[in-house]
């Protein structure tokens, strides 16, 4: 089963590999990965997407959330949220090889159905970009095919949820404040 | 042999704020400032400018003969007083070296710092001389690490490394130094506090929580409190023996536990487990109720999972919510501190005793009897033969000296597991092993730890023929410094555990574990400068041990055990906990 992880992370070197290792080191496979920084620059946002086993999703949650640099992971899998996934495809369509200026015309028309936009146009054919969730690509690229040779890059999926999950993040610590306060402190 | 104390150093002035220092000084001025009084370590080219600012400082250092050993030795310093060990490595293969010990001190939870050199900024990436991505390897094996490439960086750094390993789930952290890091300069000012946003640790457990397991506790007839490495970390060893005290509940306390519990308390059974003892693991597999504080449900405790107390409910405590319904669900989980969960525990058991408890109490009576007949049924065996030293009776008698206050260090096979058995621990940080990973090799090194943290209590490393061959170089260090710890070979020519499951599960086709050419002890420790004695009769077993503890510096001793000896009860892996092996080769199964 996919499970997608939303997490916000400090933007420091390794914060990726620590990420993935948790993953890896548990044998699961990545299916898709994004990351970019937030408004903060300081943090970045990933999306996972991640095949697990049903009862381990929580787990997985978990030892995110037990990396230092992460500083919040939740799992989208059934909570509202919005994913979606961009697409950069290349179809050939040249009239060298017997496309006719029909066929191009009905490319074009096939990309508007499906919200696609023309991002380079050539002789040789054209570059189309289109976002959506990853069904309605999968779904695009089966008919781009029927018109000729495609090059397909997918940015995997990003996701937002639509509840409001309040971050909750550590305060500073004084050092050589004694236990007992320290312990407060932890405990907001 | 004459203990050789260490030449005082001179005592430091703490350093004037914002003064001009470098990496080195300034690295070893938040050491300081964290209490860190030794660190066992090995130099080498990246990090000749931090030894040469430790050659007029007064923090200790501890020159081991392998770095392996010094994260093993900063683990003995770590398990046997709770505070943080520090061990230190130069670039490379100094780095690698240290893995084992890191794995093992992540496995264990232990609060373990090592500090690695790594080869200037400039050069990282560059496959300069000894460089390794010591930030890559060491991911996984620390609880979290770091690489340092700004000056300015370091302080801040260094304390959170500190702060990381000892608060929460406690584990090993990494700090890695490039050469220009140690030898640039910055304007040192102490840091004031640590800010690490995304480490939320929850110590205060959940009080509705805690409430009914007070209640879930009364109303259980068959109550059962198995208790682990969590409590020792926590400090909770008092809180769990009042808990014991007030609702009566036999206690069973991990490999990682032992001691949390005294062994001397009426109500402790022993270890449960693969080798844990036949009530121990009756008792678990009937019982209607679990109470694990700071376990984690291992494989060598449950052996198969689905057979695992079948009619119990699990109130789960742990400061890592990533072990509650790991492997076991947890019926009422509890994140929290054990110290802190235990204290409100008791209060409200204390509350709530006289509204619940005399319900069930014929019951408990039943079942506490019930647990006694299995001890006494099944003892664990401790019998000496007048023939051959009988592995279970050297142990027998390291307990008699012991008397329940001796520091015990072990390395890993057969003779971890009967010292497990049969050494009784009236305290905690008493019982250091390698529970988790089961690193060969960590006895002789953790107990050198172990020793220089506690200088004036007796210390054994018992040690198989095959672990302790692998940390023979640390004989110099012990010999060096004067570390008096009595190093117990329990030889009986064989890599016994795995010789006992090829026995047992490959036909008894001995493959590759005979144990030849042990060296000679007397020659031995004699080469490095030291005591050491070879013993085969059982008449002269006890004479020895004694022997060994009177010497004021280290001992050797090599008990030649006899040969085929094996541990048990055992639970085959992958059988269930109630299916042991005590002794005879047919499974003893009941209802």
């Amino acid at each position: 089963m996919q499970e997608i992880i939303s997490l916000l992370v400090e933007n420091k070197t390794g914060a990726l590999m620590r990420v993935t290792g948790v993953l890896v080191a548990r044998g699961y496979n990545i299916e898709s990965l994004t990351v970019a920084r937030t408004l903060d620059p300081t943090l970045s946002r990933m999306t996972i997407v991640v095949d697990v086993d049903d009862k381990q999703r929580a787990q997985v949650i978990k030892q995110m959330n037990k990396l230092v640099n992460v500083l919040q992971a939740q799992d989208l899998t059934e909570s509202p949220a919005v994913s979606r996934e961009l697409l950069l495809l290349r179809v050939r369509a040249t009239a060298a090889e017997g496309h006719s200026k029909e066929a191009r015309t009905a490319i074009l028309k096939e990309a508007e159905i499906f919200g696609a936009r023309v991002v380079a146009s050539n002789v040789e054919g054209f570059a189309l970009e289109v976002t959506g969730d990853p069904e309605k690509l999968d779904e695009f690229i089966d008919v781009m095919r029927s018109y000729g040779e495609i090059e397909v890059t997918r940015s995997g999926i990003v996701s937002v949820s639509l509840e409001a999950k309040k971050l909750r993040l550590a305060p500073a610590i004084a050092l050589g404040a004694k236990e007992e306060e320290e312990e407060e402190i932890l405990n907001g | 042999m004459a203990t050789i104390p260490n030449p005082p150093k001179p005592s430091m002035p703490p350093a004037p704020v914002g003064q001009l220092m470098s990496g080195s000084k300034i690295l070893l001025e938040c050491l300081v400032q964290e209490g860190v009084d030794c660190i066992f370590g090995y130099p080498g080219g990246v990090t000749l400018p931090f030894y040469d600012a430790l050659y007029d400082h007064p923090i200790r250092h501890i020159l081991v003969r392998h770095e392996q050993n010094a994260a093993f030795a900063a683990q003995g310093y770590a398990r046997s007083t709770g505070k943080v060990g520090v061990c230190c490595a130069t670039s490379g293969p100094g780095a690698t070296n240290l893995v084992t010990g890191l794995v093992d001190a992540m496995m264990d939870s232990i609060p373990i710092v090592a500090l690695t050199g790594q080869v200037s900024t400039k050069l990282i990436g560059s496959d300069a001389f000894q460089e390794a991505d010591t930030f890559g390897i060491t991911r996984s094996a620390t609880k979290h690490n770091f690489l340092v490439k700004d000056i300015k960086d370091l302080p801040q750094i260094l304390h959170e490394a500190f702060y990381l390993a000892k608060t929460g789930r406690p584990g090993p952290v990494l700090v890695d130094i490039p050469k220009d890091v140690f030898q640039g300069q910055c304007h040192y000012a102490p840091v004031a506090e640590i800010h690490l946003p995304g480490y939320k640790v929850v110590t205060e457990g959940h009080t509705g929580q805690i409430r009914r397991a007070a209640q879930m506790i009364w109303e259980a007839e068959r109550p059962f409190v198995y208790a682990g490495g969590g409590i020792i970390h926590a400090e909770a060893s008092a809180e769990l023996t009042e808990l014991v005290d007030i609702t009566d509940i036999p206690t069973v306390n991990t490999l990682m536990g032992l001691g949390a519990l005294s062994a001397s308390h009426p109500r402790f059974i022993s270890m449960p487990g693969m080798h844990g003892s036949y009530a121990a693991n009756m008792g678990m597999y009937n019982a209607d109720l679990l109470i694990a504080l700071g376990v984690r449900f291992d494989d060598r405790v449950t052996g198969r999972l689905a057979a695992f107390a079948p009619f119990a409910k699990v109130i789960h405590v742990d400061i890592d919510p990533s072990e509650i319904s790991k492997n076991r669900h947890a019926d009422l989980p509890i994140v929290g501190d054990a110290k802190k969960v235990l204290r409100k525990l008791n209060q409200f058991l204390k509350e709530t005793r006289n509204e619940f408890a005399p319900k069930t109490e014929s019951a408990r009576e039943a079942w506490r009897q019930q647990i006694k007949e299995w001890m006494t049924e099944h003892p664990f065996d401790r019998t000496a033969s007048a023939e051959e030293i009988r592995p279970q009776h050297l142990i027998d008698e390291i307990d008699r000296i012991s008397g329940g206050e001796a520091i015990v260090c072990t390395d890993v096979g057969q003779h971890q597991m009967w010292s497990a058995q049969l050494i009784r621990f009236n305290k905690p940080r008493l019982w250091i092993n390698s529970g988790g990973l089961g690193s060969m090799g960590f006895g002789l090194p953790s107990a050198m730890g172990a020793q220089v943290a506690n200088p004036d209590k007796l210390c054994f490393a018992i040690c198989g023929d095959g672990g302790f061959q692998m940390s023979v170089p640390e004989l110099a260090t012990l010999a060096s410094n004067g570390i008096p710890v009595k190093i117990i070979v329990m030889n009986n020519g064989y890599l016994g555990m795995v010789r006992q499951w090829q026995e047992l599960f490959y036909n008894n086709r001995l493959s590759q574990v005979t144990l030849d050419h042990f060296p000679q002890a007397e020659m031995l420790a004699g080469a490095y400068g030291f005591k050491g004695r070879t013993v085969d009769k059982p008449s002269e077993l006890r004479a020895a041990l004694a022997e060994a503890v009177a010497e004021p510096g280290p001992y050797l001793l090599d008990i030649k055990v006899s040969p085929y000896e094996n541990v048990y009860p055992m639970v085959p892996a992958g059988g269930a906990i109630n299916e042991m092996v005590l002794g005879a080769p047919q499974p003893v199964s009941m209802k």
